[in-house]
């Protein structure tokens, strides 16, 4: 078995007194695994995510990062942050800065990494996903599918142990989203450990390793994409995966 | 040619006292407006902070300022401080103080509704990358405010340039009371010379004004975001 990267016990969350936003959440994911998390809209998905990568506390629960316990002590948050890549909806690029600044910025100011080799490594990777040529633009001159291929470069150039991608299609043209997702399923196949949360189904299927069905804040399903597509075992999972289907 | 007053502007060396005129009221509002600058950055971040009783107190004060009259403070401090507590003050000291006391007052809510105007994500893509609140701060959030500071920040700055005039009436020679002095100077041989002089300084005010809002626009455009 391969080692456990990230890891929750009895995550709990709530935002209002009373309703548990996330109810005692057990949650692993192993070294080179792709879980995708669906659910209905609210159901806790991305509080789930921001939970992990600490940007939300959690009330009570554990998060071990490589066995480690990483959400107790306040002081050193930056550094679990530092091995958790995270891309948002809304790609949140720095407007002020250009598209290799953008990416460059972290590794420089956080790490502290030789300037040229991270130079480097920004414009192999810009290359990667096609946009090579718009290293020297700024955000505001690229279009959204562009804007989210920066981001997901700008989290890789971290070398995260683990990427959290945070329905990173849904605010994109229909005809970005390919494009995107490409680059998603290209980091799959080099081993990428990552915990995804979209609306694509179709994408989740082909990406995922593992489908966990969250609703209400619990885990209700949690089996391979095939046989969580093609049957269900809950009546709220066949509900939830009817919604996508149009007679 | 009918005399037509113009010619009050060249006698003797008028227009170049104008133009010292002019220097000081540049002087009392740039001095102002640096001062301004820093605390109003200082007091914006102080205005944006959790604490309800740092931000009521904040409040009392931007309001106090608000409703105050320029002049009214500039008395206050003048003739109030000469008074009760013996200080003898310039009334170029008095001036820099209240103008500072407003401009800071008025930065700061400047800088508080640029900083609040950052969207969350913004510090959690930082955070996210492993960056503290500060480098987040420095590196993140503060060069997007001050970007989206500087049309509001400038127009402040026009704002003080033009309420220094205010000063004469505590005893300060800037331009305006230069041109009062050439007016009553030449109030017989040159009737007309308040039109001209009052004309000159419009002028004045407008070719230091305008070509700040230009630059403004002109900086906007090239850090748009």
């Amino acid at each position: 078995m391969k080692q456990v990267i990230l890891e929750t016990a009895g995550l709990t969350k709530s935002f209002d007194k009373g309703n548990a936003v996330l109810n005692k959440i057990d949650f692993s994911i192993h070294q080179g695994e792709v879980v995708v998390i669906v659910g209905p809209s609210g159901c806790g998905k991305s509080t789930f995510l921001r939970c992990l990568n600490l940007l939300e506390e959690a009330d009570s629960g554990e998060i071990l990062l490589e066995g480690k316990l990483i959400n107790q002590e306040k002081k050193n948050v930056h550094k679990y942050r530092e091995q958790i890549g995270m891309v948002f909806q809304s790609y949140e690029l720095f407007p002020h800065k250009n598209v290799i600044d953008n990416v460059c910025l972290a590794p420089l100011l956080v790490q502290k990494r030789n300037k040229d080799e991270v130079k480097e490594e920004a414009l192999k990777l810009l290359k990667r996903v096609g946009l090579l040529e718009k290293a020297e633009s700024y955000p505001r001159q690229l279009s959204g599918g562009q804007k989210q291929r920066v981001a997901i470069v700008r989290a890789l150039m971290m070398h995260p142990k683990v990427l959290l991608l945070d329905e990173i299609t849904a605010a994109l043209d229909p005809e970005m989203v390919r494009e995107v997702l490409q680059v998603v399923l290209e980091l799959a196949k080099e081993g990428m450990t990552m915990v995804i949360v979209t609306h694509e189904m179709e994408f989740a299927r082909a990406v995922a390793d593992r489908v966990i069905f969250l609703d209400r804040g619990e885990i209700l399903e949690e089996e391979k994409p095939e046989e969580f597509f093609t049957c269900p075992r809950t009546e709220r999972a066949k509900k939830f995966l009817n919604t996508f289907h149009y007679e | 040619m009918q005399d037509m007053g113009i010619q009050v502007l060249f006698e003797g060396i008028n227009f170049q006292r104008l133009l010292a005129g002019l220097m000081v009221s540049l002087n009392l509002a740039l001095i102002s407006m640096a001062f301004s600058i820093v605390l109003g950055i200082v007091l914006g971040m102080i205005m944006t902070v959790k604490n309800r009783l740092v931000r009521l107190i904040c409040r009392i004060y931007l309001e106090t300022v608000r409703i105050m009259p320029q002049l009214v403070l500039l008395f206050l401090v003048y003739f109030g401080a000469a008074k009760h507590f013996g200080v003898d003050i310039s009334g170029e000291m008095a001036a820099v103080i209240v103008f500072t006391f407003w401009g800071t007052a008025e930065m700061g809510d400047l800088v508080r509704s640029a900083l609040i105007s950052i969207p969350k994500h913004q510090y959690e893509s930082g955070y996210s990358l492993g960056m503290t609140k500060l480098q987040v701060y420095i590196r993140i959030i503060l060069p997007q405010t001050f970007r989206r500071l500087l049309p509001s920040g400038v127009n402040l700055l026009t704002r003080m340039i033009k309420t220094t005039s205010l000063v004469v009436l505590i005893g300060v020679v800037e331009v305006v009371k230069v041109g009062k002095q050439i007016i009553d100077a030449s109030r017989y041989e040159n009737p007309k010379a308040a039109l001209w002089i009052y004309g000159a300084i419009f002028f004045l005010y407008f070719a230091i004004c305008f070509p700040i809002s230009r630059l403004s626009a002109v900086l906007e455009r090239r850090l748009k975001t």
